[in-house]
């Protein structure tokens, strides 16, 4: 394992040498909460616009905040999964600026004393090597509303559902080098929020988002000045910003340039990043502790009741998958990349050969999801069905080879495996007489390929294979070459 | 049949339960006595329809025999509580025609023991002022004048219309609320009694905010008594508000005993001020000396950081209300002036909204709470705000409760000092003190300057002891036995 200092991530070659990537990441996850962070309004994704305002949202005269207890432990829930510090005493401030989609001119955050401290998050890269990329932070804080440019010709529009409901501000220390670690330590973030169902990770509807830090140095220099892109919402997405923006920065540099700490966005039609402000322009946010809340204090027992009730989190669960089921290290990854896939994998697995659920799970299934776009929880072929497939194999009742053919129609019925061998005919054939039939008409037909058998007597797999294409596939492979090896045995000089 | 207005409101009430009169009648009476003192321009909103309905159904609740413990009685609603459907205003422009679709929690509170709401009474714009100069709809004349004068003079501030109402009997009693002195330099002014209570007693829910950490409604009454029945009906524990304390509220009434032996009453040496006025000084001495001769023990006491309080107070008060007035920016409520973007928007309707101290603090809060000078002004100032609670955490060790003026002097005259607001912010020199440490303090009239007017003295107590504060009280009010009235000038006015 290795932390960022010290490591040496993905270089970019420049004219002038080699340069290292730096990256830090703030991801904006929302709550998975019914409420708001400091009212009882609801949260529900996609409603009518204004539909789901309360008087403390739409910040009207007199109105106060009051602290959803559900969203602190969610946040607590999350702090813990990181293997984070969990703060007693944490502190409610007011970030000042004027927007019309903020509509108390403050958002209602934690700047000095967050919920959450130090943690860590170990990715698994392809290579087999991993990471450790440092938490530095994790806060709650309000979300803004939507402005809305295009209702009229020269007025906006305001849609304040969004206003007040609860993020985790999750901060990463600088260190990734690389923009696939950056995609793989929001992939495996996201992984860890879902697991503890503290955050739906769903990224297109902006349930959370990542602003990305990328500078570059040179090899074991300190660290150069960094730029923010901003509110970046896939992990392709985050991928393509920091390859874009670290060559930006190189090339600036390399031109003679100087790199100005700023705020870009990231253009995905166009795949490149755009300065969106400068440090110069940034807003003073007046920073100062909300009166109107205490300190949010959290007692032992609150805390310690809530890690008693943590589920198996990712890396516990691939420790436990490499360890009882024998997977290796990237099948086992694989499988608890996502809470469903590790799910799916169980249910498959259970009594069953968890060698061959992998290998079934990550080769023909995934083939088959990717193709279609499809997540795993929305796969044609349920897990308890692919288990049942797999009995079949283990019972003899049909081959590997036939097994891939009942996957297909699976996927396209959905149906029971025994019926579909059942009603196609695909029931393997172990019934002697009719291999022996197969077999002595392949040895009647190959005369001269007997001969070579003589000399070549790994040819026997040859045969195997006629055979095997005269029965339709539904030979058993074992007895098949059993019956050629007594048949052939005066040729094969036993 | 006496004249129904002069009643105490403790008088009124056992009127009203002994059916010497009706709630229509007592209110009908009110009703009149402010339509003959429209020239103290007290009322922002007379609500005559509103508290005739509200008589007409505590008369029923009379008949029912199913009182509540303010049946009938017409009070004033300073005009920061929002109130559900009748405009508030803040006495400010920016509100303008804003009616809010809610109900302050205090207000609701009075409303549900039966209170009588006879309108919104006038104040310094967003309670910012100590003569209720800075109001958009024009300053409140004391009913007070000099003797032989008949120079207009202010009713004091914030709750300046509060006062001048109560005082002038066009009610029997009023909410105010106190920042920094709001409730009881103004009692104290007018010669009427007021408590701000420990801050947390009562809910700041419904109340437009000034000052979070400093704001807390209390009420303004003629008597002590008055005073002590308006609080238990206005505080308690909501869960709305979370500074708003889980603490049972006590039958105040009870506590009015008027005994004062054993009583150790603290004289902090600090609030002897260079150049406050000798009738001042004597009726501290005074007051002192009335409660020594009842069996009280008077302690010299040092509060150290005395002189720092009003500084401390100018920053962290101007902060909050940079922060809290954010929300007034045309896009939802009140005033917008159109402008050609939006932050032409917000420019426009901000300078045309807020009056000229309103801007005054805005600009102040913004300064000492940005990047650079944080440190210097807000920081510090809140060390000192925690100084001078320390000071009076120690002075409670010695003492029972403090006696100190409540005020530097007398009423002064309209646009005496408008243009000096140095001069106008020593006015809380006494009081700002108890709302930076969140104690409960109250006025009650104690003699009457050389010229005729109002003085008062300022108890104070230890948090959440506001009964000790009654009783003292009590016994001053006895002691002082303060019968003087204004003239009724007014009436001859309009």
């Amino acid at each position: 394992m290795s932390a960022g200092e010290g490591r040496n991530g993905a270089v970019i070659e420049g004219t002038t040498g080699p340069w290292e990537i730096v990256i830090g990441i703030e991801v904006h996850a929302q709550v998975s909460s019914r409420a708001k962070l400091f009212s009882g309004a609801a949260t529900a994704f996609g409603a009518e616009p204004n539909s789901q305002v309360s008087l403390v949202d739409a910040a009207m005269p007199g109105m106060l905040p009051v602290i959803n207890e559900y969203c602190v432990e969610q946040a607590v829930r999350t702090g813990l999964g990181l293997k984070a510090q969990i703060n007693r005493v944490s502190v409610f401030d007011r970030k000042n600026y004027f927007y019309p989609d903020l509509p108390a001119g403050y958002q209602i955050s934690q700047y000095k004393s967050p919920i959450v401290g130090e943690g860590e998050i170990l990715i698994d890269m392809p290579g087999g090597e991993t990471i450790r990329v440092g938490i530095e932070r994790l806060h709650l804080e309000q979300d803004a509303g939507k402005s809305l440019h295009d209702q009229h010709p020269s007025l906006s529009y305001v849609d304040l559902n969004r206003a007040g409901v609860a993020l985790m501000e999750i901060v990463s220390r600088p260190d990734m080098r690389s923009a696939e670690e950056a995609a793989a330590y929001v992939r495996k973030l996201r992984a860890i929020l879902r697991y503890l169902g503290t955050c739906d990770g769903n990224m297109e509807q902006g349930s959370m988002r990542a602003d990305v830090n990328v500078s570059v140095r040179r090899p074991g220099a300190p660290y150069g000045t960094r730029c923010e892109i901003k509110n970046v919402n896939s992990l392709r997405f985050i991928q393509q910003a920091v390859e874009y923006e670290a060559r930006r920065q190189v090339d600036v540099i390399e031109a003679g340039g100087t790199i100005r700490q700023e705020t870009r966005l990231f253009d995905s039609r166009k795949g490149e990043t755009r300065s969106m402000r400068s440090k110069e322009e940034a807003h003073d946010y007046r920073y100062f502790p909300d009166p109107d809340l205490l300190p949010l204090e959290l007692d032992l027992a609150f805390i310690e009741t809530i890690r008693a009730s943590l589920p198996e989190l990712p890396d516990a669960k691939r420790a436990r998958f490499m360890r009882d089921f024998g997977l290796s290290a990237y099948d086992a990854g694989v499988m608890v990349s996502e809470k469903e896939t590790a799910d799916y994998f169980e249910a498959v697995s259970k009594g069953r050969d968890a060698k061959a659920a992998a290998n079934w799970i990550m080769g023909d299934l995934f083939a088959h999801l990717n193709k279609a776009g499809l997540e795993i929880s929305a796969s044609p072929v349920s897990a308890d069905n692919l288990g049942r497939m797999l009995d079949l194999i283990a019972d003899g009742t049909i081959s590997g080879r036939i097994a891939k053919d009942v996957f297909v129609i699976m996927v396209e019925t959905g149906g029971d495996p025994a019926r579909i061998v059942d009603e196609r005919g695909l029931r393997q054939v172990t019934d002697s007489s009719a291999i022996e039939a197969a077999v002595d008409a392949v040895i009647a037909e190959n005369a001269a390929k007997v001969e070579e058998l003589k000399t070549k007597p790994t040819m026997l797999g040859w045969f195997v294979g006629q055979v095997m294409k005269k029965t339709g596939g539904k030979a058993n492979p074992q007895a098949v070459n059993e019956v050629l090896k007594a048949k052939l045995a005066h040729v094969l000089g036993g | 049949m006496t004249d129904l207005t002069s009643l105490s409101l403790a008088e009124a009430r056992d009127g009203i339960r002994a059916r010497a009169f009706s709630a229509v009648e007592l209110t009908q009476a009110h009703l009149r006595s402010m339509e003959a003192a429209r020239a103290l321009n007290a009322f922002i909103t007379e609500t005559p329809q509103h508290a005739l309905a509200m008589a007409r159904e505590a008369d029923g609740r009379v008949a029912e025999g199913n009182l509540g413990a303010l049946e009938g009685l017409p009070l004033g609603i300073k005009d920061l509580f929002c109130t559900r459907g009748v405009l508030t205003t803040a006495a400010s422009h920016i509100l303008h025609g804003f009616k809010p679709p809610y109900e302050s929690t205090v207000t609701a509170n009075l409303w549900r023991a039966g209170a009588v709401m006879l309108g919104k009474l006038n104040l310094d714009e967003f309670a910012m002022g100590s003569s209720n100069e800075t109001s958009y709809y024009g300053p409140v004349l004391s009913p007070w004048r000099r003797r032989g004068s008949n120079v207009d003079l202010v009713p004091g501030g914030s709750s300046g219309g509060s006062a001048a109402a109560v005082a002038a009997e066009l009610c029997l009693g009023a909410t105010g609320t106190d920042t920094g002195g709001s409730i009881r330099q103004p009692a104290a002014v007018a010669g009427i009694c007021g408590i701000k209570p420990t801050y947390g007693r009562v809910s700041r829910w419904g109340i437009v905010a000034f000052a979070s950490s400093l704001d807390q409604a209390g009420p303004m009454a003629r008597t002590v008594k008055d005073c002590a029945i308006l609080l238990k009906a206005m505080a308690g524990h909501d869960p709305k508000d979370s500074t708003c304390a889980n603490i049972g509220v006590p039958d105040y009434e009870k506590a009015l005993t008027r005994d004062v032996r054993g009583l150790r009453v603290g004289i902090p040496r600090e609030y002897r001020i260079d150049g406050t006025p000798v009738e001042i000084d004597a009726l501290w001495a005074r007051g002192a000396q009335w409660l020594r001769d009842a069996g009280a023990e008077i302690i010299e006491v040092s509060l150290p950081h005395t002189q720092y309080a009003l500084a401390a107070y100018y920053i962290v008060a101007p902060a909050e209300a940079s922060s809290n007035l954010a929300r007034y920016d045309g896009v939802r409520f009140g005033l917008r002036e159109a402008g050609s973007d939006i932050t032409d928007m917000y420019e426009k309707t901000r300078a045309a909204g807020f009056g000229r101290e309103v801007q005054r603090r805005i600009l102040i809060g913004t300064y000492v709470l940005s990047a650079g000078y944080y440190d210097a002004y807000y920081l510090k100032a809140q060390r000192v705000r925690s100084l001078i609670k320390r000071d009076f955490e120690q002075a409670f060790e010695k003492v029972d409760v403090l006696l100190t003026p409540t005020a530097p002097g007398p009423a002064f005259g309209i646009g005496e000092k408008s243009d000096d607001p140095i001069s106008m912010y020593l006015n809380d020199v006494f009081t700002v003190t108890v709302n930076l440490a969140g104690l409960p303090g109250m006025s009650v009239p104690a003699g009457l300057s050389a010229e005729g007017l109002p003085l008062g003295l300022q108890v104070i107590g230890r948090p959440f002891d506001e009964e000790t504060v009654l009783r003292t009280c009590s016994f001053l009010e006895e002691a002082a036995a303060f019968k003087a009235k204004p003239e009724a000038w007014w009436r001859a006015v309009a």
